[in-house]
């Protein structure tokens, strides 16, 4: 592991976040601080609330009360604000969400284009050094419908990655996928992972949190049940919900 | 009955002296109404209800009533109301020309709001958050990722309202219009040989048709590289 700085410092930071669907309490007072660098494996039972826990992170779901604060930027109304801190935070969705009328470099280009206004050449040469990163140069000039899953997948880590996020949010990145292609992808993020990014990730390869995260959290319900190194968790889980979310998942 | 086969094909060359202004009204009223329709759509879209509420009621009065009924009342009816007679308005309405055009506008542009609208439903709200996530701000995801998308599923449904709209245009020869349908009229009401004349009247529109099809399955394909064949 690289993990260079010695003072750790906090990226995410959440405190007393709620967040309603209606009548329906989908976050309940969550509470939790991400350090520089940290890996955090995020899992839990279907509607546990991991998907709205990061969507709020990047503001994609607006949360109800409590604060949040991502890279020194508290999360309001203030489009400034928002837009400030998305630049900052890559996110990977379970059904990729390339946008299909664009080839794979193109995919990369729009947003360094958009936002930062990167002369075409410049952001071509930076998609093609991320796609090379994802191992997947040669298909640059194709459009996402050409590409098997696991290559879509791919592409859009490294498009997240052409804003040079701090931060990588994943929610479920191999789960809309065939198993045959869910290591190319797991191999991907951990590269990522050792290069020090950032990472909270929502996934149950269970091989992965092992070895790549810093810290496991489980929710069941809209709470955060439990926290801990991975060690502990898978070894050692405190909490009686936990202890039979694992033995579910595990048994598969 | 006596048919004549021969006045089918005489009589073209003096129907397509109404062919310029059949094309006028259409083109004019065609992009009027498109960006007519644009602006309704993005009204109805903007979750605003002082902006969709009166866009609604305006589709459902001129989706609700027949075209003709719509000519008429801006031909006959608004010239009597005195505010209109004084106002620029009458620039327009003072001429048939300017009531058919305008009939044609308002009624296609409640048409393909809608045909715009569901374009734009139809693109999958992933892409957009896609977009969010990284930084893109609202007008720009619609820019350059809804709209694209949108407009790629709309051609269908849009290519059969340019032809829809392409025949309403007959109906100004009933407000003293000499497009083909005026001139079809006139020559039947002097040669007394209805099925021939109109007969020939069909063809030119089908030939139009057929070519408006051709243009817009070519645009189609285009706007459908991204789609594996
Ligand atoms: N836009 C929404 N409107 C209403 N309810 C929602 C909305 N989004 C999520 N919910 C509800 O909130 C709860 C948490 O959803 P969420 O997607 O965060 O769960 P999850 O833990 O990610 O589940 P999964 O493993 O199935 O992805 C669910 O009960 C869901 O039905
Ligand atoms: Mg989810």
């Amino acid at each position: 592991m690289n993990l260079a700085n010695t003072e750790p410092r906090t990226v995410i930071s959440l405190q007393n976040v709620d967040k309603y669907f209606g009548e329906f309490h989908a976050l309940k007072k969550i509470n939790l601080t991400v350090a520089k660098g940290e890996r955090i494996v995020i899992c839990g039972p279907s509607g546990s609330g991991k998907s709205t826990l990061i969507r709020c992170i990047n503001r994609l779901e607006q949360h109800n009360s409590g604060n949040i604060i991502v890279d020194g930027h508290e999360l309001t109304d203030q489009v400034k604000d928002i837009d400030a801190v998305r630049r900052e935070v890559g996110m990977v969705f379970q059904n990729f969400n390339l946008f299909p009328h664009l080839t794979i470099v193109e995919n990369l280009m729009l947003a360094p284009r958009l936002v930062r206004k990167t002369a075409r050449d410049e952001a071509r040469k930076h998609a093609m050094k991320l796609l090379e990163r994802v191992r997947i140069p040669e298909q640059a000039d194709k459009y996402p419908s050409q590409l098997s899953g696991g290559q879509q997948q791919r592409v859009a880590i490294a498009r997240a990655l052409c804003m040079n996020p701090a931060i990588m949010l994943f929610d479920e990145p191999t789960s809309a996928l065939d198993p045959e292609m869910i290591n190319e992808v797991l191999e991907v993020m951990t590269d990522l992972a050792k290069e020090g990014m950032t990472m909270i990730c929502v996934t149950h390869e269970m091989g992965f949190a092992r070895s790549v995260a810093d810290t496991v959290v489980f929710m069941d319900a809209g709470e955060i049940v439990e926290r801990n190194t991975p060690e502990e968790f898978f070894n050692n889980p405190q909490q009686q919900r936990t202890q039979t979310f694992l033995k579910q998942i595990l048994s598969h | 009955m006596n048919f004549d086969f021969s006045l089918i094909i005489s009589s073209i060359p003096q129907l397509l002296e109404g062919l310029g202004l059949t094309l006028q009204l259409w083109f004019i009223s065609g992009i009027l109404g498109l960006l007519l329709a644009i602006a309704l759509m993005l009204m109805r879209i903007s979750g605003k209800w002082f902006l969709y509420a009166p866009a609604m009621i305006y589709i459902y009065i001129f989706r609700g009533t027949p075209i003709l009924v719509q000519l008429f009342i801006i031909y006959h009816g608004l010239p009597q109301v005195e505010f209109i007679r004084e106002s620029f308005l009458w620039v327009v309405l003072r001429e048939p020309f300017g009531c058919g055009i305008l009939a044609l506008t308002l009624n296609t542009g409640a048409y393909v709001s809608e045909i715009l609208r569901g374009g734009v439903n139809g693109v999958p709200k992933g892409l957009g958050e896609a977009g969010a996530a990284l930084g893109l701000s609202k007008v720009q995801r619609f820019i350059y990722i809804t709209t694209p998308l949108a407009v790629r599923l709309a051609i269908p449904a849009y290519s059969n309202d340019v032809i829809s709209l392409m025949k309403s245009t007959a109906l100004v020869s009933t407000i003293t219009l000499l497009d083909m349908m005026g001139i079809a009229r006139i020559i039947v009401s002097e040669t007394y040989a209805p099925y021939e004349i109109f007969i020939s009247l069909m063809i030119i529109y089908l030939v139009i048709t057929w070519g408006t099809q051709k243009a817009f399955a070519l645009f189609e394909r285009r706007m459908s590289r991204h789609i594996i064949q």
